[in-house]
C-alpha cells in the first residue's frame, strides 16, 4: 500500500494526485528544515547555555535587527510561495475539463448511490473509464456527507437541496475507496464505496452489460448481489445479528412482532412492502429509518431479493 | 527552614462558605482550577476510551452510537469546559493582579459571577451527559444537529451559557489592565503574560457573542424548526458553518495566545535573560488576534464555498503563521547566551517550543488550498490540533501551573517525580499524535467508529502512545496533590524571577502586597540580577 | 493600608480613588455594550444574508408591519433616552426627586414601548405571520416569507429582552434613588445605566428602516 518514495500518502491514481503530492512534499522539506533548524536550536543552547554556576550573569542583548527582518520576511516569502501553489493545483481541481463523462452522486445515510447517464443505478460502485475526466453532480437527501477519494485527492461536501461538484480523471486501473468525510450519525464509518475504473473497453462492455445482466442470472442469485450492490447489507446482516435493521437469516416465513403491538407474518407480500413502504409496519426494538427503494429497484430487483431472503431461512 | 504559618489568603478566612463567597481574585483562580482540572478528567476518560475502541477496527468495547456521543462529549468538555477557561481563568486569576501591582481585578464581584456562571454552563453539560450526551461532534453541524434525536439542547444551551463567562473574564482583565496597574508600571513594562491575556481578552469580548447567536439560533432551529440553516425551508446549512468558525477560529486563539504569554516568562526566567525582542513578542498578540478574525473559511474549504472564498481565507490563514513565527525565533533567541536551568517548568517551556513548532508547521498543510481537500477530515486534522493544543496550550498550561505551584499554595513539589511524569507526557503524547498524522495523509478520516483493516497497526500504536500519556498524566495529579499534604514549605521566590507576584510572600496575604508597589526596574532586567545570589537552590 | 475608604465610603477595597473606580466602570460598560454589539451583529448578518437571497420577498413581508406602529415606537424610545439624560442631568446637579421622576418617566415610556409591540406581535399571532414552521398565512408573495418573520421576532424579541431588562435596571435605581443612595457625589450606576439605555434605543434605531421602511 505505501512505497517507501512515497511514504505519506497513497498511491498516486488521478491526473491531479501527482500535483498535490508534489505540493505536499514541498511544505514537507519545508516544514522539515525549520523543524530540523528549531530543535537542534533548542538542544544545543540548552546544552551549551546551560547553567554552569550559581551566579552567572547574562547579557542585556535584545534585539538584532538583521536577524528580525530574517525570520520575517523569509517565512512571508515561503508562505506565500507555498499559498501560491497550493492556490493553483486548487484551480485545476476546480475546473472540470471538457466533454466529462457525467455521473449523478446522490448521499443518503448510510450508502452512496451513483446514477449513470444510461439510467443504469448503482450503490457503493461507481465504475468509470481510465484516462477519461468524469465529473460528479452531487447532492444529498439528508444531513451534509462529504465524497472524499483519498487516491485521487479528492473531497467536496455533498449538501442537502443543493448540488456541489468534483471532478476526476482515473490513470491506473484499479479499485479505490470511497469515504464519507463529513459526520453524518450512525453509519459515518459503514458509508464506504469502491471507485473502479477500468480501461474503456472494459468500460463499455461494462456498462453495455450491467443493465442486461439482470434478465439471465437467477432470482435468488441476482438477489444476493443485490443485497450488496444496493447497501442492504449496511444495515441488515444475514449471520443472525442485529444491525440497524433486523436480519434477515430465518426471516422468511417466520411471525414479526411490530413496534405498534401488531404481529404478521414474513412472507413474500410483507417482504415487498417493506422495501418500497418501509414506514408501514416497524419492527419492535428498531428505529423507523429505512428509506424507500420505490424507483431505485425494478420489479425483477425486488423479486430477486425475495428470493434471496427466502434462502436464507431454509437451513 | 519554616517559618510560622501566617495569615494567607488560603488559610483566612476559613470554611467552604467563606470559599463560595470570596471576591478574591487568588481564591477564584483555585476555584476555576479545581473545576477545569475536573473537566479535564472527565473530557480525559472519553478520549482514553475512544482509543481504547480505536484498537479494534470492526465492533468493540461500544456501539457505534455510544462511540459517536463519547467523541462528542471529549470535544465538547475539552474545549467549552477545559481548555478555553483553562490559562485565563485559573493562573490568570490568580497572577495578573499581582503581576501589575494591584490588590484584585477591576470587578471582583463580576469575577465570582463568572464562576458560578461557568458552573451553571457545566450543570448543563452533565445534564446533558446524563442524558445520553449529543452525538454531533463538537461542531454541531446542522442539518445533523437538528434531526439528530440525542441530546442536543442541553449541551448547546450550556455552551451558550459557558460563553458568557469567557466574557465576563475578558471584559474584566481589560479593564484591570488599563486603570489598576501600580504607579510607574507603563504600557511597555508590563509582563508579556498580560499582554497576552489582553490581547486574549480582545477575542473574548468580540468573537463569543457570536458563538452565542449561532447556539441561539441553533437551539431555535432545533426547538420550534425556524429554518434559519434548513435547505428546504429556505436557510443553508453552510451559513451554520459561517458563523459557527467566525466564534470558533478565533477561539484556538483564546487557547494559545495565553499559553504563549506563559512562555515568554517562563524562557526568561530560566534562562535567567533578558527576553529578546519585547515589543516583537507583544505586538504579534496582538497581529494575530487581528488576523485570526479574517481566516475562519479555512475549516470550509470543500464546503461548497466560493473558490474566491476560500482563496481569500487561504492568502490571509499564512499570514497568521509569520507573527507566530516571531514568536518561537524570539524565545529561541532568548536561549541564546542565557543560563539555563531545567526546573520542571522549563521542560513544559521547551515541550512547548517543541510541539507548538510541529502543530504551527502542519498547519502548513492545512493552509495550502490543494492539499488542505486531501487532508480535510482526516486523522491529519486531529493530530494538527492536538500538536497546537495540547502540545501548545496544556503543556504551558502545566508549566504555568509548576511555575506558580509554590505561589499559589506556598508548597513545592516533588521534583524527581516530576520529571518521570513529563518524559511520559512528552513521549506519551508524541507517539499517540505523530501516528495520526501519517493515518490522515493516508486517507483515514476522523469520527470513524470502524475502519478499513489497513490503519489498525497505526492506530494500535496511537492507542499504546495515549496510555503513556496518560499514565503522566496520572503520576502528575499524584505529586501535585501529595504535595499539598507533605511538600515542602516553598520560598517566596524560589525561581529568582523578577515579575512581581515573587515580591510577595508563597502563598500571598489576602490583599497581595504589604503596600502598593512602585515599579522602576524592568522585569525582564535579569542581565542585572544574578541567578542565585544566595548560592542556595 | 486603605485609609481613603475613611473618606470614600462607597470606594472598593481593591480601588486607590473614586476616580479610577468610575473610570474602571465606564470602561467595563463600554466593553459590555461591545459584546452586545457582536450579538446583535449576528443576527444583523443573518438579515442581510437572507434578504440578498430574497430581496423580492423581503420587501412583500415587510408591507405586513404597520410603519405608524414602527415610528410611534421609534419616537417613544427616543424619549425615553431622553428622559434617561434628564435623570442623569438631575442626579449631577443632587435633585434626587426630579430624578427619580425622570426614571419613572423612562420606565413608562419603556413599557409603552413593549405595549405597542404586544399588539403588533399578536397580530401577527393571529394572522399566522410568524417564523418557521409555525407560518401559516397566505398572501406574501416570494420563496419562503416565514424567514422574514423568523428574521423579524429574532431581531425584535432579543431587542425586547434587552428592554426588559434595562427596566429592571431602572427599577431598581428608582428604588436606590429614591432611598438616598445616589448623589452628586456617586451617581455612576445611573450614569451605566444611561449609556446602557442609549445602546438599547440605538439598536432600534437601526432596526425600524430595516425592518419596516425596505425599499
Amino acid at each position: 500500500m505505501d512505497s517507501l518514495s512515497n511514504p505519506f500518502m497513497p498511491p498516486q491514481a488521478s491526473t491531479i494526485a501527482g500535483d498535490v503530492d508534489a505540493l505536499f512534499y514541498f511544505i514537507f522539506y519545508v516544514t522539515l528544515f525549520f523543524f530540523v533548524l528549531i530543535v537542534s536550536l533548542i538542544v544545543f543552547f540548552s546544552i551549551r547555555y546551560r547553567r554552569r554556576k550559581s551566579d552567572e550573569t547574562t547579557s542585556g542583548v535584545a534585539h538584532n535587527t538583521a536577524l528580525e527582518l530574517l525570520w520575517t520576511i523569509v517565512p512571508a516569502i515561503l508562505v506565500i510561495v507555498i499559498f501560491a501553489w497550493g492556490f493553483k493545483t486548487f484551480i485545476r481541481m476546480s475546473i472540470v475539463p471538457k466533454d466529462p463523462l457525467e455521473i449523478k452522486v446522490t448521499a443518503q445515510r448510510w450508502w452512496w448511490r451513483f446514477d449513470y447517464p444510461d439510467g443504469l443505478t448503482r450503490m457503493n460502485e461507481l465504475v468509470v473509464p481510465l484516462g477519461r475526466p468524469v465529473k460528479l453532480l452531487m447532492s444529498s437527501t439528508d444531513v451534509i456527507h462529504s465524497f472524499y477519494v483519498p487516491g485521487f485527492r479528492i473531497k467536496k461536501d455533498v449538501l442537502p437541496n443543493r448540488y456541489t461538484i468534483a471532478w476526476f480523471e482515473g490513470t491506473s486501473e484499479g479499485t479505490f475507496d470511497i469515504y464519507c468525510a463529513e459526520y453524518c450519525g450512525k453509519g459515518h464509518s459503514e458509508m464506504l464505496g469502491k471507485v473502479i475504473v477500468m480501461p474503456e473497453n472494459d468500460y463499455a462492455k461494462w456498462l453495455a452489460e450491467a443493465g442486461a445482466a439482470d434478465e439471465s442470472v437467477p432470482l435468488d442469485q441476482l438477489g444476493a448481489s443485490l443485497f450488496v450492490s444496493r447497501a442492504c447489507n449496511t444495515c441488515h446482516s444475514t449471520t443472525g445479528k442485529s444491525g440497524v435493521g433486523p436480519t434477515f437469516l430465518n426471516l422468511f416465513g417466520h411471525e414479526v412482532r411490530f413496534a405498534d403491538g401488531g404481529r404478521g407474518i414474513a412472507d413474500e407480500n410483507y417482504l415487498r412492502r417493506s422495501i418500497l413502504e418501509p414506514q408501514a409496519e416497524i419492527v419492535a426494538g428498531f428505529q423507523p429509518v429505512m428509506p424507500t427503494y420505490q424507483g431505485i429497484l425494478t420489479n425483477r430487483e425486488i423479486d430477486a431479493l425475495i428470493a434471496y431472503i427466502k434462502s436464507l431461512g431454509k437451513e | 527552614m519554616e517559618t510560622a504559618i501566617k495569615n494567607n489568603y488560603l488559610n483566612s478566612p476559613r470554611g467552604i462558605l467563606s470559599w463560595l463567597t470570596t471576591l478574591d481574585h487568588k481564591r477564584i483562580g483555585i476555584l476555576y482550577l479545581a473545576s477545569v482540572m475536573f473537566s479535564f478528567l472527565l473530557g480525559g476518560i472519553f478520549a482514553l476510551l475512544i482509543r481504547i475502541k480505536l484498537l479494534v477496527p470492526g465492533e468493540f468495547l461500544m456501539s457505534a452510537e455510544a462511540y459517536n456521543r463519547v467523541f462528542t462529549l471529549h470535544g465538547a468538555i475539552m474545549i467549552f469546559l477545559f481548555i478555553i477557561p483553562s490559562i485565563p481563568a485559573t493562573l490568570g486569576n490568580f497572577a495578573l493582579p499581582m503581576m501589575i501591582g494591584a490588590r484584585d481585578v477591576a470587578f471582583p464581584r463580576l469575577n465570582l459571577a463568572s464562576w458560578y456562571i461557568y458552573v451553571a454552563g457545566a450543570v448543563f453539560a452533565v445534564y446533558s451527559m446524563v442524558q445520553g450526551g449529543a452525538d454531533t461532534g463538537w461542531t454541531f453541524y446542522t442539518p445533523y444537529s437538528t434531526m439528530t434525536t440525542s441530546s442536543v439542547i442541553s449541551m448547546t444551551l450550556g455552551a451558550f451559557i459557558l460563553g458568557f463567562s469567557s466574557i465576563f473574564t475578558g471584559l474584566n482583565f481589560i479593564v484591570t489592565i488599563h486603570k489598576l496597574r501600580a504607579p510607574g508600571l507603563t504600557w511597555f513594562k508590563l509582563p508579556l503574560f498580560v499582554w497576552a491575556l489582553y490581547a486574549t481578552a480582545i477575542i473574548q469580548i468580540l468573537a463569543t457573542p457570536v458563538l452565542g447567536i449561532t447556539l441561539l439560533l441553533l437551539i431555535l432551529e432545533r426547538a420550534f424548526s425556524i429554518g434559519v440553516f434548513n435547505p428546504a425551508m429556505g436557510g443553508d446549512p453552510v451559513l451554520y458553518q459561517h458563523f459557527f468558525w467566525f466564534y470558533s477560529h478565533p477561539a484556538v486563539y483564546i487557547m494559545i495566545l495565553p499559553a504563549m504569554g506563559i512562555v515568554s516568562e517562563l524562557v526568561s526566567v530560566f534562562s535567567h535573560k533578558k527576553i529578546f525582542g519585547y515589543k516583537a513578542i507583544a505586538f504579534s498578540s496582538f497581529g494575530i488576534a487581528f488576523i485570526s478574525f479574517l481566516v475562519w473559511g479555512h475549516h470550509m474549504f470543500t464546503s461548497g464555498q466560493s473558490d474566491l472564498a476560500s482563496m481569500i481565507f487561504s492568502f490571509l490563514t499564512f499570514l497568521v503563521a509569520i507573527p507566530s513565527g516571531i514568536k518561537v525565533f524570539n524565545w529561541l533567541a532568548t536561549l541564546y547566551k542565557g543560563s539555563i536551568s531545567f526546573e520542571t517548568p522549563m521542560l513544559y517551556g521547551l515541550s512547548f517550543l517543541f510541539l507548538f513548532t510541529v502543530g504551527g508547521l502542519t498547519g502548513m498543510f492545512l493552509g495550502a488550498l490543494a492539499t488542505d481537500v486531501h487532508l480535510h477530515d482526516t486523522y491529519f486534522i486531529v493530530a494538527h490540533f492536538h500538536y497546537v493544543m495540547f502540545g501548545g496550550t496544556v503543556m504551558a498550561f502545566f508549566g504555568g501551573l509548576h511555575y506558580w505551584w509554590p505561589k499559589i499554595w506556598g508548597k513545592i513539589y516533588n521534583k524527581t517525580w516530576a520529571l518521570v511524569a513529563w518524559l511520559f507526557t512528552f513521549v506519551g503524547f508524541n507517539i499517540t499524535f505523530f501516528t495520526q498524522f501519517i493515518l490522515g495523509s493516508r486517507g483515514m478520516p476522523r469520527r470513524y467508529y470502524s475502519y478499513p483493516a489497513k490503519y489498525e497497526g497505526l492506530h494500535e500504536i496511537s492507542t499504546i502512545g495515549s496510555i503513556v500519556l496518560g499514565v503522566g498524566m496520572l503520576i502528575m495529579a499524584i505529586y501535585l496533590i501529595a504535595s499539598l499534604f507533605r511538600g515542602r514549605s516553598a520560598p517566596a521566590n524560589p525561581w529568582n524571577a523578577l515579575t512581581l507576584e515573587w515580591q510577595t510572600d508563597s502563598p500571598p496575604p489576602t490583599a497581595n502586597f504589604a503596600a502598593t508597589p512602585v515599579v522602576t526596574g524592568g522585569f525582564y532586567d535579569y542581565d542585572k540580577v544574578s541567578p542565585n545570589p544566595k548560592g542556595d537552590s | 493600608m486603605n485609609d481613603h475608604s475613611i473618606n470614600h465610603p462607597g470606594l472598593a477595597h481593591h480601588f486607590s480613588t473614586p476616580q479610577q473606580q468610575k473610570e474602571s466602570a465606564k470602561l467595563g460598560l463600554w466593553i459590555f455594550l461591545v459584546t452586545e454589539v457582536l450579538l446583535f451583529g449576528g443576527l444583523f448578518v443573518a438579515y442581510g444574508v437572507f434578504r440578498a437571497w430574497n430581496p423580492e420577498m423581503f420587501y412583500n413581508a415587510h408591507r405586513s408591519l404597520n410603519v405608524f406602529l414602527g415610528a410611534l415606537n421609534t419616537v417613544i424610545l427616543i424619549s425615553s433616552s431622553v428622559t434617561m439624560a434628564l435623570a442623569i442631568r438631575s442626579i449631577q446637579l443632587d435633585d434626587q426627586p426630579k430624578t427619580v421622576r425622570f426614571l419613572i418617566a423612562t420606565i413608562i415610556l419603556a413599557a409603552a414601548f413593549l405595549v405597542v409591540k404586544y399588539f403588533e406581535y399578536n397580530h401577527k399571532i393571529h394572522l399566522g405571520q410568524l417564523p418557521g414552521k409555525f407560518y401559516t398565512f397566505r398572501g406574501i408573495e416570494g420563496t419562503n416569507p416565514h424567514l422574514f418573520f423568523t428574521i423579524y421576532f429574532a431581531m425584535t424579541g432579543l431587542h425586547a429582552l434587552h428592554i426588559i431588562g434595562g427596566m429592571s435596571v431602572l427599577i431598581w435605581l428608582t428604588l436606590k434613588t429614591s432611598r438616598g443612595r445616589f448623589s452628586a457625589e456617586y451617581y455612576t450606576p445611573v450614569e451605566l445605566a444611561g449609556l446602557y439605555w442609549h445602546f438599547v434605543d440605538l439598536v432600534w434605531i437601526y432596526l425600524f428602516p430595516l425592518l419596516y421602511l425596505i425599499g
